[in-house]
């Protein structure tokens, strides 16, 4: 599996759909992940790539982690796990 | 109806081993916030608190003591020894027997679970202390308070997440009010810095790895304290007869359930509280002079406080003075509602308003008098302490000068 299959279907599971009906360019809040299932997915995350995520749930925006789409998670995600291989 | 003063206050917190040190530090703007100092602490990613420092258990009690009292009874019982030495009650036998202990706490006993965790777990050790049990059970700090002082009356302990202090001191306060107890010793206590204790709290995302600052529009999440205050709470016939002196009355509780979610707090769930409590006072929104907020410095719990305060003061808001001392103390959890009630105390009866510390830029969400950085000296005769549990659990209390 990709890492973009990876995420997708870590999403997949918190928002009780098929990783087929997960659009990339979808928002959390459009596939109904509120801000529980979003630590969650964080979590799951963190725990399948062996990475860090900094990201703070008082302040979404201001975290260096992009969660506007699915697309821009898979693209942070690939970004931590390459700095952390350099 | 009984009325109920407060007769005697004992804390050890971040900012003092005892009121004196804590009120001075408050005054002060004193920030008790820093660096963690426990085993593994470099493994958190959260690396401060409101940690007591130089504190030693040796200094306060025996070996065997400290065989069987955890730290969060520790602090209990340090604190219940300065309250009830003020309060000047010595207990008669019929006095002993309306007299209980009610306390607060979130984790309990959580560092000696954390301890022995490890030890069978990662030390793979297959026996522990004989102890365990007795150390780490939510009402160990209650009970051993009761057999030190003898207090044979209704004790028992709150555990309500971050309102379980100001529930506790809310059932003291009934309990006198009714006649079921004559003096109840009531407050709350908390140990949760250690490793475990931290770990879990990192993991929901909502912890400040740089510090508290409630009410500022830089704030990012809350910072962990510990310790323990503890009030006596005393029908107020029985102290006016021995000539007590009074701190404060307390003239109204009122607690409420959000029943919507479980961390997340809710603006009606607070307002009801608020409200109901003013009711059970009797007293006006214009009449209340300061508010103890809950002030965690999550973005959702400042906001939605302060759109709770306004909603139940309404024009009155824009005068009131709110200050959250966790800024200073840090969260205590179980034990926050009593240090917090500390500051109460202190407005009410010294007029002395302790400020909301690391404020430096105002948030638009957060429109009131948040008493930045600096003390105030202003007479107040009603104050209220705010606590909005996760659970959507809220008990505010309302206190009036003597």
């Amino acid at each position: 599996m990709s890492v973009a299959d990876k995420i997708i279907a870590i999403i997949a599971q918190q928002a009780f759909l098929e990783p087929a009906d997960i659009n990339p360019e979808a928002t959390l809040e459009a596939l109904g992940i509120d801000s529980m299932a979003l630590v969650e997915c964080i979590f799951a995350i963190e725990e399948t790539f062996d990475v860090q995520v900094p990201f703070n749930a008082n302040d979404p925006e201001a975290s260096q982690f992009d969660i506007s789409t699915i697309q821009t998670i898979i693209h942070a995600v690939e970004g931590l796990i390459a700095a952390q291989k350099a | 109806m009984n009325r109920v003063v407060i007769t005697g206050q004992g804390t050890i917190n971040a900012l003092g081993k005892n009121v004196a040190e804590t009120l001075d530090a408050m005054s002060n703007g004193v920030c008790g916030i820093g660096p963690l100092e426990f085993d593994n602490v470099d493994r958190l990613n959260i690396k401060i608190g409101g940690q007591i420092k130089g504190y030693t258990a040796q200094d306060h009690f025996t070996r065997s003591e400290i065989a069987l009292y955890d730290p969060f009874t520790q602090f209990a019982v340090i604190a219940a020894q300065e309250a009830i030495a003020q309060s000047g009650l010595g207990f008669s036998d019929a006095l002993a027997e309306n007299t209980g202990v009610v306390l607060g706490t979130a984790g309990g006993g959580l560092q000696t679970q954390d301890q022995n965790f490890r030890s069978v777990y990662e030390d793979g050790k297959n026996r522990v202390h004989p102890f365990v049990v007795p150390r780490l059970m939510n009402n160990a700090a209650a009970s051993h308070i009761s057999m030190i002082h003898g207090l044979r009356g209704p004790s028992f302990t709150v555990a309500s997440a971050c309102a379980s202090s100001n529930h506790a001191m809310g059932q003291a306060y009934h309990m006198i009010r009714s006649g079921m107890a004559q003096i109840m010793v009531t407050g709350g206590s908390e140990s949760m810095l250690c490793f475990g204790g931290i770990k879990a709290w990192e993991a929901l995302r909502v912890m400040s790895p740089d510090g508290c600052r409630p009410f500022c529009a830089t704030r990012n999440g809350m910072v962990q304290g510990e310790g323990a205050a503890v009030f006596v709470f005393e029908d107020y016939q029985h102290a006016k007869a021995r000539g007590a002196d009074i701190l404060a009355e307390v003239i109204g509780f009122a607690m409420t359930s959000d029943a919507s979610d479980i961390v997340m707090p809710s603006q009606t769930g607070a307002a009801r509280a608020i409200r109901l409590a003013l009711k059970d006072a009797g007293v006006n929104a214009g009449d209340v002079g300061y508010i103890n907020a809950h002030g965690t410095a999550t973005t959702a719990n400042d906001k939605t406080e302060c759109a709770a305060i306004r909603d139940v003061l309404g024009g009155a808001a824009d005068a009131v003075m709110i200050s959250s001392t966790k800024a200073m103390h840090g969260h205590l959890m179980g034990g926050t509602g009593a240090v917090e009630l500390l500051a109460v105390i202190a407005a009410v009866k010294d007029a002395m308003i302790a400020p909301t510390v690391n404020h430096t830029r105002p948030d638009p969400a957060c429109d009131l008098d948040v008493v930045p950085n600096t003390a105030r000296h202003s007479q107040v005769k009603v104050a209220i302490s705010n606590a909005f549990a996760f659970g959507g659990l809220n008990a505010v209390l309302v206190l009036k000068s003597p």
